[in-house]
């Protein structure tokens, strides 16, 4: 632990020494892995946050649910859609099966789900917390012995962290469903094709890949507005740029993980 | 006791403190004076270590709270409470849980028989009726908001107490069940207390001692009589100015009520 806070100190004096925008990089940086050693540190204290926890995840479960569902939707339909565009005539049906639901696991469900909560979710939390940094409810909370990261920033990030892949794999479904659906009335697709295309093509490495996809995106959209928002200065007009700075910061990491992971994840298959 | 020793501060450019020196007894109540945005806020939150001095130190209860570990700060923050100059409640919780939260034994927080009594204690105190429990902070009025962050910083029986302008927004009469408060905790639980106040008048009832902070510094210390009778013009023009004040809010009252 001492030898990691000493590296962090050195990144944070060379970063004094570089430019502007290096040393705003680094100290960032160096703060946002203080954070993540203290979130650490904290897991011990689950008499504190696991009652907020709850709290937190069914606030944003039930508050989500509604649009993740909708996006996933339409996006299975588009794909399907897309799919009979393009395969008319040239392809056997069934591939669309197959179109339709590696896509939907493999791409659009997880990512579409993580852009959408980067801005439900990422925003509240970043808006929440920049609030309560304002309004000094952060320091009343350390003026009673109270840890912030227990109390504030640790339910948030957990109830995220079980709340959003669950939403992933809801996504998943739906986008699926809706696609055989759709592609049944404008392709007619039978679902006897349909189920054959798409187990023809599936791997159960798949499922677990967006699994891990969506656990990735869910620190994203959790840890990164949580980090902006806790951090937040000046006022009113702090918490906007908070907000605003938490769901670009969080979108813009969604799709670098995005392709990192599939790099990563799909390359060795 | 509560020490601070030759504390300096700025923002920037801004110096706001420059070797400030305070001392306050165990079971005194001290008064903090002075002009608006001369730092008193600032000096408070040095006491519990919500801002740190640029150079000096700051020593409460042989600690000192600069130099303290992140688990030492919050062990003896559990034993200071503070009263926030804007309420500073916790607007996501109902009152009740706000001064619930107040309470900094683990042990008594999780015992329901406890908190529930002592939230009503509190309440009690602060002289505000107990349905107000179940409502929002954003329900409640100003003065409301200011009482229930003291009754939550009143909530674990702190050793020290340091009030942020407690009186500041409220009537007459909840301004002296406050003034009453203080007197009390000194008096009967022997709670140390920092007062911040623009009010000469109530801080001169409540307090043991005075202190006048001015252009950085702290201009004069002493019982309300000693302040009264020092022949500073700083002190005396920030005393008559603010006596006016208070005479012709005092005249406003009146006419109200008159009228
Ligand atoms: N976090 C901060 N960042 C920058 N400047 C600050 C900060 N907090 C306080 N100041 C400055 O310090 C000075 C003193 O502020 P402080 O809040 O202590 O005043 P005050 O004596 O409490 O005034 P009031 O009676 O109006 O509450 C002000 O000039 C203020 O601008
Ligand atoms: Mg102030």
């Amino acid at each position: 632990m001492a030898a990691v806070a000493g590296a962090l100190d050195l990144v944070r004096y060379v970063g004094r020494w570089g430019s502007r925008p290096a040393q705003h990089v680094l100290g960032n940086a160096g703060r946002f892995t203080y954070l993540l050693i203290d979130l650490m540190r904290g897991l011990t204290e689950w008499r504190v946050y696991l009652p907020r926890m709850f709290t937190q995840a069914t606030h944003i479960g039930y508050g989500s649910l509604f649009i993740v569902l909708l996006v996933a939707g339409f996006a299975g339909a588009v794909t399907s859609l897309q799919t009979g565009y393009q395969f008319t005539g040239s392809l056997p049906l069934y591939y669309a099966g197959a179109v339709i639901s590696e896509s939907m696991i493999l791409e659009l469900g997880p990512v579409l789900t993580a852009l959408i909560l980067a801005g439900r979710i990422g925003a509240r939390y970043a808006a929440e917390l920049g609030t309560m940094r304002v309004t000094e409810q952060i320091d009343a909370l350390e003026s009673l012995g109270r840890s912030p990261i227990t109390h504030l920033l640790l339910p948030r990030v957990i109830a995220g962290i079980l709340v959003i892949p669950a939403l992933t794999m809801f996504a998943n479904a739906t986008g699926i469903v809706v696609g055989y659906l759709t592609a049944k009335g404008s392709l007619g697709l039978t679902y006897a094709d349909f189920e054959y295309g798409a187990r023809y093509f599936f791997r159960p490495l798949d499922l677990w890949y967006s699994l891990i996809k969506s656990y990735c995106f869910a620190g994203a959209v959790t840890l990164i507005p949580c980090y902006i928002g806790y951090n937040t200065q000046q006022g009113a007009e702090g918490v906007g740029r908070a907000t605003t700075t938490a769901v670009v910061s969080a979108s813009v990491t969604i799709l670098l993980l995005d392709a990192l992971t599939t790099k990563l994840l799909l390359g060795v298959k | 006791m509560i020490q601070l020793q030759n504390i300096s501060k700025r923002f920037l450019s801004n110096v706001v403190l420059d070797g400030v020196s305070l001392d306050v007894q165990d079971g005194e109540t001290v008064a903090l004076l002075g002009p608006s945005g001369v730092g008193k806020s600032v000096t408070l939150k040095m006491i519990n270590g919500l801002l740190k001095p640029d150079s000096g130190d700051v020593i409460v209860d042989g600690l000192h709270v600069p130099k303290l570990k992140r688990h030492e700060l919050a062990e003896l923050r559990s034993r200071i409470g503070y009263v926030f100059q804007y309420g500073a409640l916790f607007d996501s919780d109902p009152v009740a849980e706000n001064i619930r939260l107040g309470i900094t034994n683990e042990d008594q927080y999780h015992d329901e028989a406890y908190w529930k009594e002592r939230v009503k204690e509190c309440l009690r105190l602060v002289n505000l009726s107990a349905d107000v429990a179940d409502k929002y902070p954003a329900e409640l009025s100003g003065g409301m908001k200011k009482r229930v962050g003291i009754a939550r910083a009143i909530a674990g029986k702190p050793k020290y107490l340091l009030y942020d302008e407690p009186t500041s927004g409220l009537d007459p009469v909840n301004a002296d069940v406050i003034d009453g408060l203080i007197e009390r905790l000194r008096d009967e639980l022997g709670v140390t207390s920092v007062v911040v106040s623009h009010d000469v008048r109530g801080s001169f009832r409540v307090a043991d001692r005075v202190a006048l902070l001015w252009q950085a510094k702290i201009r004069a210390v002493g019982t309300a009589e000693e302040i009264l009778a020092s022949r500073d013009t700083a002190v005396q023009q920030f005393l008559e100015r603010d006596l006016e004040m208070s005479l012709i809010q005092a005249e406003g009252n009146q006419d109200r009520h008159g009228a």
